[in-house]
């Protein structure tokens, strides 16, 4: 699967994508990958506060749960909904229907500093090499 | 099938639903004697409290049909009872009889947690000598037999460090963990209201000191450590450990899950512990019964003596047993009543069976897992080739480039007749084996189980797929785990009739 | 040693496979100054029949031969043999917890039909697959009703079994939890007027005991109401569960914490017993403890697994819900065989004889001059009374009787020094009822 160029990465595996002051988050393809069949998303409220860097909602697998780190700072104005019914989207269109939750973003020039799909897709060939080495 | 197959056949195991689907109304498998006394009118005696239409969808069913039901079920299962069971660091030992039928028995089994003291001397008895046999076996000075497991044996030995500094002035902020540890001890720091701080392990297993070191300071009130370590490693450098946290005013816990290493050979007390907690149904041969019940002491140096859970056993003049509640500087109670009186007295059953001779114990336990380790070098990798104690870990890197992995071979092995053995843990060992056969298993199970483990080894090579897809003999296949996490079924519910469908 | 599978000649073949001369070589690991050089001094070796014989004179110094009117949270009632026939099949009490699913169906059918007839007997829609005991079990509803509304101050009525209480206090005190008490009324029932100018939007849990301490049955609807409007969870504790087959299922309950050692386990001087905790589906994911779901193989058969693992210490470590690992299974197992056994019509038939036992006991005891029945509130099979003196000294009265007499509330509730709690159940029979109101008349008529 490729990674959207419009999108920004960070090192967590989330994805980011800006539209003026508001944003869409979401976990990459890869991170579902690393993760395998996701079973529940646990999401903030609209409303909610995020701070980059800080979790923000977990995914989980049958055997592990995952931590999701916010990209970027802002509020939260909607979280998608579908997932609580059917997590299984986040498997099948990590990058699309699968995303988590839009936010208004508190300074929308602090996404820039994230990662592009180029060095993001750099930065997961190096994960590769370590987990086979 | 697979003519290395020695130890297990196919039976036949028979079909049966859940108990639910077998009930016809009318139909029963207990009376009781008739009533002696005049009937009462429920509903009038309990008014608005009273539960008109019964317990709805409870089964109503003959003592046959539960009997078979649940004979049926048993069939399903695998036990120790049916051969090796080399979990790691469950310590699966043979669950002897006697103590079933003691514990059962009429003075044991019928006593009253509130019954006068003078009624209770025998159960008195009973938990002061298991008390002083296990105070012999770890050269503890105190212990609380309360705990109702493990796990909360651990918060029981936290909170009492936790009352000892805070008699100091301080309680302290952080526990230190190495990263070997099992997941209860992080949990049960948090609860206990201390942050975790991992502490790396070196390339031998063992505890990084220089990281110990760099994160040891008067904040830290307590390392807990598992000894010998999940890797079945006996942790050389205890004495010293203790010495660096107790310079810094410090305590030691030690987690003794794998006491079933020392018990005869070497003592915690004598190393600078300073309180531990046992798994009486590992170590003390208790059943564990699909998981529970269990029993939790917790021994401790005399420090901390004063901080144990009320009631405290002690002893008047002439020998006679009391129970004292009036403990000034107690923890509080972590249970309600004195703890599992009937976990405890199968443990002491055992012990008594043994005798010093429990040593014979160790020494057989720890053989028997040399004796698998040489047997399965070589075709597994083994990661940490420090002496094992009394199990041994191994990784699935060899089969791995197979594309099978740890989970695969464990499955396998329940088609050559065994359970498997404990799957990816400890979390430092990518893709484990953690092998713990118990001092139960003879020379001649230990062999089959080598030439099984060889065979799946051979399989993985050969024909890896067999292996992926195992187990081929079980009742049902692989389960859809995933299918149960996304849309949980946790209850059988009745099934809607046709016609009220239709409505 | 007869539970050792090895001869000294299969012990030497191993050794000579390992090339190591003796046993003391496999120990070398451990320093030699913290070897032990003496064998440990433990009484035994013991034959079987030396250690069936030592606990049998242990037992002979109880309290074999005398009546009890004892229950306070512990309960004698009728147990089949069945229960422990299935009890002891190695299948069932030699199996570790059900981690392998393919090998372990028997115990996980076991347990997915425990939580059904859990959330039958509580009228709760999921019910885990079992705790400690009812004081944990109580403690970890508490503790689940926190991790659901994110407050940290919890009202218990006083009327919950102290021992519960004390339970609570423990865990609380390090987890930053505040414990307030709320006292009972005139009724031995929660005092509503209490609750309710405690009650504040800081709140998570309200807790009731219902049968309470006093045996008295509290109406759960106005405390829920309450509870609810302050947006706090209910926690219903229930210590004595045989009444569920004749007192209405605590519905308006969030939460219920459960003691099960009623059905089918002995009181075994205070345990294994059975604790349970039950709630609503949309909390599944807040609960303690493990739950065993339903789901298919492969080919499409039914079969049950260990789900929602995620909660659990070994995967989140120092973020689980709670650090209990084992789930009392055999003690789940023993209940689930139990009310099998029971039935639709034998767990009612059981509770009204309880009930009327209870019933005939208060009403002799009534007769009694001097003893009046502490609170109006209706019960089930225990009921406090008022004594003309001290509850102590009367017990030591019918101990000479061979009668072990009525707990003595003075000790938990300094308030009713001379209030006595007694417990009838279908156990006890008429002939001990009246061999006890003889003794207690004769013991208050006698002189000081």
């Amino acid at each position: 699967m490729g990674y959207p160029t419009q999108y920004r990465y960070t090192k967590e595996h989330e994805w980011i994508e800006a539209k003026g002051d508001t944003a869409t988050i979401g976990i990459t393809d890869y991170a579902q990958h690393e993760l395998g069949d996701v079973v529940f998303v646990e999401l903030p409220a609209a409303g909610s506060k995020l701070t980059a860097g800080k979790t923000f909602g977990s995914v989980e697998s049958v055997k592990a749960v995952s931590e999701i780190y916010a990209p970027a700072s802002g509020e939260v104005v909607t979280a998608n909904g579908e997932l609580q019914n059917k997590p299984e989207t986040i498997n099948s269109d990590p990058h699309g229907a699968g995303w988590l939750i839009k936010i208004k973003l508190a300074n929308p020039a602090d996404v820039n500093t994230l990662m592009d799909a180029a060095a993001y897709e750099a930065y997961i060939e190096e994960k590769k090499k370590e987990a086979s080495a | 099938m697979n003519e290395k197959i020695r130890k297990a056949s196919r039976h036949t195991n028979q079909n049966e639903g859940l108990i639910f689907e077998k009930s016809s109304p009318g139909k029963r498998a207990f009376e009781l004697p008739p009533l002696d006394v005049p009937a009462v009118d429920a509903s009038k005696a309990l008014g608005g409290a009273y539960r008109n239409e019964g317990v709805e969808g409870f089964p109503e069913v003959s003592e046959i049909e539960v009997i078979r039901h649940f004979t049926r079920l048993s069939t399903w299962n695998y036990a120790i009872d049916l051969g090796m069971y080399p979990l790691g660091s469950c310590t699966m030992k043979y669950n002897p009889r006697v103590n079933e039928y003691v514990a059962r028995l009429a003075g044991i089994a019928t006593e009253h947690p509130y019954q006068p003291q003078e009624l209770s001397q025998g159960c008195l008895k009973i938990l002061s000598m298991l008390e002083k046999c296990l105070l012999e076996i770890t050269g503890m000075d105190a212990i609380t037999l309360q705990p109702a497991a493990g796990a909360q044996g651990e918060l029981t030995g936290l909170l009492l460090i936790r009352a000892y500094l805070q008699k100091q002035g301080n309680p302290r902020k952080r526990v230190l963990i190495p990263d070997s540890a099992h997941g209860t001890n992080p949990a049960t720091a948090v609860i206990a209201g201390y942050e975790v701080e991992n502490i790396r392990s070196n390339a031998d297993g063992q505890v990084d000191m220089a990281h110990l070191h760099e994160q040891v300071n008067e904040d830290v009130a307590a390392l807990m450590l598992t000894n010998p370590s999940t890797l079945g490693i006996f942790e050389q450098q205890i004495p010293k450990i203790a010495e660096i946290l107790h310079a810094h005013g410090a305590l030691l816990y030690m987690d003794g899950a794998n006491m079933n290493a020392l018990a005869g050979v070497t003592r915690p007390g004598d190393m600078g512990v300073d309180v531990m907690h046992l798994n009486l149904h590992k170590t003390f041969s208790t059943p564990h019964g699909g998981g529970g019940p269990g029993a939790g002491p917790v021994a401790m140096k005399k420090i901390l003596e004063p901080f144990l859970p009320v009631p405290i056993l002690v002893e008047k003049e002439g020998g006679r047993l009391a129970l004292d509640f009036q403990r000034k500087e107690s923890i509080g109670r972590v249970r309600a009543f004195g703890g599992n009186f009937g976990v405890l007295v199968r443990a002491l059953a055992y012990i008594l069976a043994y005798g010093p001779g429990v040593r014979q114990a160790t020494e057989d336990a720890v053989l028997n897992a040399n004796y698998i380790r040489k047997g399965l070098e070589g075709t597994y990798d083994l990661p940490y080739t420090r002496p094992s104690m009394h199990e041994v870990v191994f990784s699935d890197a060899i089969q791995k480039k197979h594309g099978v992995n740890t989970m695969d071979i464990a499955k396998r092995l329940i088609d050559y007749g065994f359970h498997p053995y404990t799957t990816a843990f400890p979390l430092i060992v990518p893709g484990a084996l953690m092998i713990e056969p118990t001092e139960s298993e003879s020379k001649e199970e230990c062999d089959y189980f080598i030439d099984a483990m060889k065979a799946v080894a051979e399989e993985a090579e050969k024909n890896p797929e067999l292996v992926r897809t195992a187990p081929h003999t079980t009742r049902v296949r692989r389960l859809d785990e995933v299918r149960a996490a996304r849309k949980p079924v946790l209850r059988w519910k009745p099934s809607v009739k046709r016609s009220e469908a239709a409505d | 040693m007869r539970y050792l599978p090895k001869s000294p000649v299969e012990r030497q073949e191993m050794l000579d496979a390992l090339g190591v001369n003796s046993i003391e070589a496999l120990f070398s690991s451990i320093p030699e100054a913290y070897r032990l050089k003496k064998p440990l001094n433990l009484p035994g070796p013991l034959s079987e029949a030396e250690v069936i014989r030592y606990f049998e004179a242990r037992g002979a110094e109880n309290s074999l031969g005398y009546s009890s009117f004892l229950g306070a949270g512990v309960y004698s009632h009728l147990r089949s043999v069945v229960t422990d026939a299935i009890l002891q099949r190695g299948e069932f009490l030699t199996s570790y917890t059900p981690y392998q699913a393919e090998i372990a169906q028997g115990t996980l059918q076991a347990i997915f039909e425990f939580q059904t007839l859990m959330c039958q007997l509580t009228g709760q829609e999921v019910a885990n697959a079992s705790m400690y005991d009812g004081s944990t079990a109580t403690t970890e509803a508490v503790l689940m009703a926190e991790r659901v509304t994110g407050r940290r101050r919890v009202l218990v009525a006083r009327s919950v079994h102290p021992e519960y209480r004390e339970v609570l206090r423990t865990y609380a005190k390090n987890s930053g939890l505040t414990v307030e008490e709320i006292a009972f009324g005139v009724k031995g029932t929660l005092d509503i007027n209490g609750l309710k100018s405690a009650l504040k939007e800081d709140v998570c849990a309200v807790v009731v005991q219902s049968p309470n301490f006093f045996g008295a049955i509290e109406t759960l609807a106005p405390v829920a109401e309450a509870a609810h409007s302050a947006g706090s969870l209910l926690v219903v504790a229930v210590a004595e569960a045989l009444s569920l087959g004749l007192v209405k299922a605590p519905s308006e309950a969030d939460i219920v914490a459960m003691e099960g050692q009623s059905f089918g386990l002995a009181p075994s001087y205070g345990g294994p017993f059975v604790g349970v905790v039950a709630s609503r589906e949309k909390f599944v994911r807040q609960m303690p403890g493990r739950l065993a779901g339903q789901t298919t193989d492969q080919n499409g058969q039914r079969g049950f697994v260990l789900t929602l693992a995620t909660r659990e210490q070994h995967i989140r470590r120092e973020k689980a819900t709670s650090n209990i690992c084992t789930n009392q299974a055999l003690c789940a197992l023993a209940a689930t065989v139990h009310l099998t056994l029971l039935g639709k019509e034998g767990i009612r038939e059981m509770a009204e004889q309880n009930l009327a036992k209870a019933q005939f006991a208060l009403g002799e005891l009534e007769k009694i001059p001097g003893i009046r029945r502490s609170f109006p509130a209706p019960f089930f099979n225990e009921f406090a009374v008022e004594l003309p003196r001290s509850v102590k000294m009367l017990n030591a009265e019918l101990l000479k009787n061979k009668i072990v007499g009525p707990f003595v509330l003075g000790s938990a509730y300094p308030e009713l020094s001379k209030h006595a709690l007694v417990c009838v159940t279908e156990t006890t029979s008429r002939a001990e009822i009246e061999k006890f109101a003889g003794g207690v008349k004769a013991a208050l008529e006698s002189p000081l």
